[in-house]
C-alpha cells in the first residue's frame, strides 16, 4: 500500500496538515481519516470542489460510552478511484451538534436532518432543519442513541402535526395525496401546489414506514440480521442482503469463494432485470398502453418463476449468507437459467419494439418530468435516475464487488433526464444484464460456495456498496461483542433520489405525476427503514 | 394495431388454472416447514437459527415446550438445515391462510434430558381455541353478509401499513395475466368507500396507525380485514418496537391471516377467496399430531 494509491489522502494532508490524520484501514479500498476540527466544511469543500470527489453519504454514531463522543462519518468517492474515503469528525467537546453541509451540498439535506432526529445532534447552519425522519408529533426521543431502548413504548402522539408550507395566490390550490394512495403502492404524503393543471411545487412527507430497522440491527445476532437486510426494501431483497453480507465478510476479513461471487452476480442482475421489465411495463401502463404492461408483467412472472427455481423464493430471499450463498445450482438449474434468459431476451426485444412502435407513448413520455443534469448533480442523484440525467455512476464499474471485475458491460448515460430516458436507461441495462448473466452462467459453478465465517472481534468497521437496480446501496457496520453489531447504517438510493421527484414534477400537469413518480420508482421502505 | 394483436395472439392464454386445478409449483419452493415431533430430538438448533423466533422454547423443570408459529415464519428453511435427523422438512404447502390466528400456532411438550436434548413427546397442542369462536363468528357473519349483498364479486382496498414492499410486489402480481384476479370478479379499488375488503400488509408502524384506522372507518359495512404476510400477522422480523406496533390485529379486527414472506400470488388468492367463503380452509396435518 503506497501513498500514491491514495491521492485524495495525500492531497488532504498536504492541504490540512495535522488537522487530518490517517487511521488504520481494514481494507485497502476503504480509507479512514480522522479530522480534528468539528467544522468539516473546509475539508468537504476542498474534496468536492478541487478534488472532484462526491459526498456519498453522511451518518452518525453514538460512541459516548466507548470514546465519550458522537462521531459523524462523511463518505467520499471519486471517479477513477476504487477507494472510498471516510472522514470521521467528532462532535465538539460536550456539544450535541455538527456543522451542516446542506447549504453547500443539498444532497445531504435529508441525511443531516435524519441525524438530528435519530441522534439529537443539531445541524448548525442547516437551511431547513425541520424534522424529517421522525414525524413532528413524535415526543422528544432520539432512537439511535445508545441509551434509548429499542422496545420503548412511546405514549400516544399528541404533538403538533406537520405543517406544510402554504401555497398562496389567486387560483392556487393545494392537493393533498396520501399516505394511502389509490394504487397498490407504499405510503407517503404528497402535497401539491397547483395553478390550474401545472404543478408549482411539491412537498413530500416520507418515513410513514419507519420501523426502527437500523436500531433493530443492533439487537439481532448477525445470522438473523441477514433476513432483516432482505426486508429493508422488498424489491431489492437480494441487493440489500448481498450488501449486508459483504459488509460482514469485510469485517470478518474473509474471502468469498469465486463460485459464490459469480452466483451473486447472476442473482443481482436477475433482480435488476425483474424490476426493470416491470417498470417499463408500468410506465407504459401509466400513459394508457395497457397491452405493453400485460406483456411486461407476463415476462416478469417468468423471471419470478426462475428466481424460485434458483433460490426457493420468488424475491430471491434466503439465498445469500455471510461467506457466500446457501446452496449451489445443479446442472438442471443452470440449464433452466440459460434457457429462460435466452427465451426472455427474444421476448424482451419484441416488447421493446412494441413500446417503441407506439408514437403516442413516446409523445407522452418525452420531455415529461425532466430532471436537468446540473440539478441532478447538486442533489446527488444516483442510479437509474442519475444516469438518465448525465450522472455517470455505477458501483459495479467504479467499486467492483462480487464478480463484476470479470465482466465487461456498458453503463448507459443520457442527458435528457425525462421519463422516456429513464425508461431507456432501464432498457439498455436489461440488455447489458442479459449479457452479464449469459457470460457468468458459462462459468464453471462448482466447488466451494460458502466460506466459514469466524467469530468477528468487536470494533471492526466495514463499508459495503452494491449497485442495486435503483442505484447505489451503502451498508456500514461496526461489530460489537457476541456476534452482534454496534451500528448498522443503511443508505438506500431512494433516500438520495426523492428530492429529484420534487424537481422533476415542477411545471408538469398533476395527471402526469403517477408516470413521473413511476419512472423513478423509489422505495419508501428503503427510505424510511 | 396489427402488431399489438399479433403479439397478444402469439402469447396465447397464460392464465393459471389455480385454484380450479392444483398449483404447479417448483420443488425448489420453500413452503411450510413440517415437523415430525416424534423424531425431533433437539429443537434448540432450530430455535437458534430461526430469524424471527417462529420456533421458540419454554417450559420449566423437566418439561420443555416448543412453540412453532407459522404467523412469524419467513420460510427461510434454516430450521430444516439445522435439523440433521430430518425431523423438519420443507414442504411446498402454501395454502396456509386461516380465519383464526391461533390456528397458526402449535405447542409441543417434551420431557427434557439433562444434556438439553429431549426425549418423550408428551403432547401436541394445536392452537384451536374456543375463546376465538366469537371472533370467527364475526368474520363468518361478515362473509355471509358480503356473499348475500354482493354475490361473489369483491372490491379490495390495499393498505401498506409499513411493509418492506415485498408483499406489494406479489399483490400487484395478482393483476398480471397469469393470476388475473379479475376473472373472479375481484378487483382492487382506489377508495376505501368502494371497498368490501381491506387487505393490509405490515407491520403497522406508529406513523401509519392513524391512516390505517381512518381507511378502515371510511369503508362501508360489512367489511372484511385480511392481514398479509409474516409482518402483517405478527410484526414478523420487525416485531414490536418503538416504531412498530406489530401485526395488523393490534389495530384492527382481522378476519383472515395469510402467512408468507411474502405470500406467493396463489397463497394470496387462496386467502382472499377463503375470506369471502369461496374456498374451504385447508388444515395441515402433522405427524404425531
Amino acid at each position: 500500500m503506497t501513498e500514491a494509491m491514495f491521492p485524495l489522502v495525500e492531497a488532504l494532508q498536504r492541504k490540512f496538515g495535522c488537522q487530518v490524520q490517517s487511521m488504520h484501514a481494514g481494507r485497502e479500498d476503504e480509507i479512514y481519516l480522522v479530522a480534528r476540527d468539528p467544522d468539516v466544511r473546509a475539508i468537504a469543500e476542498y474534496l468536492t470542489d478541487e478534488c472532484d470527489a462526491r459526498l456519498v453519504t453522511v451518518f452518525a454514531e453514538d460512541r459516548r460510552s466507548a470514546e465519550g463522543v458522537f462521531f459523524n462519518y462523511y463518505v467520499f468517492e471519486r471517479r477513477g478511484d476504487t477507494q472510498y474515503l471516510m472522514v470521521r469528525v467528532p462532535a465538539p467537546e460536550g456539544g450535541l451538534e455538527f456543522t451542516s453541509l446542506s447549504a453547500k451540498l443539498p444532497a445531504v439535506n435529508w441525511q443531516e436532518r435524519e441525524i438530528q432526529d435519530w441522534f439529537g445532534l443539531k445541524a448548525i447552519g442547516h437551511p431547513n432543519p425541520r424534522k424529517v425522519a421522525l414525524h413532528d408529533n413524535w415526543p422528544d426521543v432520539h432512537p439511535l442513541c445508545k441509551d434509548f431502548p429499542i422496545d420503548t413504548v412511546l405514549p400516544p402522539f399528541e404533538g403538533e402535526r406537520h405543517l406544510y408550507r402554504p401555497a398562496l395566490g389567486e387560483g392556487v390550490f393545494q392537493v393533498p395525496v396520501g399516505p394511502v394512495h389509490a394504487g397498490i403502492i407504499e405510503p407517503g404524503h404528497f402535497s401539491f401546489a397547483v395553478a390550474g393543471e401545472p404543478i408549482l411545487y411539491l412537498q413530500l412527507r416520507m418515513f410513514y414506514t419507519h420501523k426502527g430497522t437500523e436500531k433493530l440491527f443492533e439487537k439481532l445476532p448477525i445470522h438473523r440480521a441477514v433476513f432483516l437486510a432482505e426486508s429493508i426494501s422488498g424489491d431489492s431483497s437480494f441487493s440489500h442482503g448481498a450488501a449486508f453480507c459483504q459488509a460482514i465478510e469485510r469485517a470478518a476479513r474473509i474471502e468469498v469463494p469465486l463460485t459464490a461471487l459469480v452466483m451473486r452476480t447472476i442473482l443481482l442482475e436477475l433482480e435488476r432485470i425483474c424490476n426493470h421489465v416491470g417498470d417499463i411495463g408500468a410506465i407504459a401502463n401509466d400513459v394508457g398502453f395497457v397491452v405493453a404492461n400485460a406483456h411486461a408483467s407476463r415476462l416478469k412472472e417468468t423471471l419470478f418463476e426462475l428466481n424460485e427455481r434458483l433460490t426457493g423464493n420468488r424475491l430471491l430471499r434466503g439465498m445469500v449468507c455471510p461467506g457466500g450463498v446457501r446452496r449451489i445450482w445443479n446442472d438442471g438449474q443452470l440449464d433452466l437459467l440459460r434457457g429462460t434468459i435466452d427465451a426472455f431476451a427474444v421476448e424482451f426485444r419484441d416488447l421493446i419494439a412494441l413500446v417503441h412502435s407506439s408514437e403516442s407513448t413516446q409523445d407522452r413520455l418525452e420531455r415529461t418530468g425532466i430532471l436537468r443534469p446540473e440539478k441532478a448533480k447538486d442533489l446527488g442523484i444516483v442510479g437509474v435516475a442519475g444516469r438518465a440525467s448525465g450522472i455517470d455512476l455505477d458501483v459495479r464499474r467504479d467499486h467492483p464487488y462480487a464478480a463484476y471485475r470479470t465482466y465487461s458491460f456498458r453503463v448507459p448515460v443520457y442527458q435528457a433526464g425525462d421519463v422516456w430516458h429513464r425508461m431507456q436507461v432501464r432498457i439498455d441495462e436489461v440488455n447489458e444484464s442479459l449479457g452479464i448473466i449469459r457470460t457468468a452462467a458459462d462459468h464453471s459453478l462448482r466447488g466451494e460456495f460458502r466460506a466459514p465465517v469466524p467469530a468477528i472481534p468487536p470494533d471492526r468497521c466495514a463499508l459495503s456498496a452494491v449497485e442495486g437496480w435503483r442505484g447505489e446501496i451503502i451498508h456500514w457496520i461496526r461489530t460489537g461483542p457476541d456476534n452482534h453489531l454496534e451500528r448498522c447504517k443503511i443508505k438506500d438510493p431512494s433516500l438520495n433520489n426523492w428530492p429529484a421527484v420534487v424537481e422533476a414534477v415542477q411545471g408538469n400537469i398533476i395527471a402526469d405525476f403517477p408516470v413521473i413518480n413511476k419512472s423513478f420508482n423509489l422505495s419508501y421502505s428503503g427510505t424510511d427503514r | 394495431m396489427f402488431k399489438i394483436l399479433q403479439k397478444s395472439i402469439g402469447a396465447g392464454i397464460v392464465t393459471t388454472a389455480y385454484p380450479g386445478a392444483p398449483a404447479q409449483i417448483s420443488n425448489h419452493f420453500r413452503g411450510r416447514p413440517s415437523f415430525d415431533f416424534e423424531k425431533w430430538k433437539d429443537a434448540r438448533t432450530g430455535a437458534e437459527v430461526c430469524p424471527t423466533g417462529a420456533i421458540s422454547l419454554g417450559g420449566n423443570g423437566d418439561v420443555r415446550t416448543v412453540t412453532v408459529d407459522y404467523g412469524l415464519c419467513v420460510f427461510c428453511g434454516l430450521c430444516a438445515e439445522a435439523s440433521p435427523d430430518q425431523a423438519v422438512r420443507i414442504t411446498q404447502d402454501f395454502e396456509l391462510a386461516t380465519a383464526e390466528r391461533m390456528n397458526l400456532v402449535l405447542t409441543v411438550e417434551y420431557t427434557l434430558n439433562a444434556d438439553g436434548t429431549h426425549r418423550q413427546l408428551r403432547a401436541v397442542n394445536r392452537g384451536f381455541r374456543n375463546a376465538g369462536e366469537d371472533v370467527e363468528n364475526v368474520g363468518r357473519k361478515a362473509r355471509e353478509k358480503i356473499h348475500k349483498l354482493l354475490g361473489r364479486s369483491l372490491s379490495i382496498r390495499e393498505v401498506d401499513a409499513g411493509s418492506c414492499n415485498g408483499c406489494e410486489v406479489e399483490i400487484v402480481a395478482l393483476n398480471n395475466p397469469i393470476y388475473d384476479i379479475e376473472r373472479f370478479g375481484i378487483h382492487f379499488v382506489a377508495s376505501p368507500r368502494h371497498a368490501d375488503m381491506l387487505l393490509v400488509t405490515g407491520p403497522v408502524t406508529r406513523n401509519m396507525e392513524l391512516a390505517l384506522l381512518k381507511t378502515y372507518r371510511a369503508m362501508p359495512e360489512p367489511k372484511v380485514v385480511v392481514a398479509v404476510g409474516a409482518c402483517g400477522i405478527s410484526g414478523g422480523i420487525f416485531g414490536e418496537n418503538y416504531a412498530s406496533l406489530g401485526g395488523v390485529d393490534k389495530v384492527l379486527p382481522v378476519d383472515v391471516y395469510i402467512p408468507g414472506c411474502p405470500p406467493r400470488p396463489q397463497a394470496l388468492l387462496h386467502g382472499i377467496l377463503l375470506a369471502v367463503g369461496r374456498l374451504p380452509e385447508r388444515p395441515y396435518h402433522e405427524h404425531a399430531g
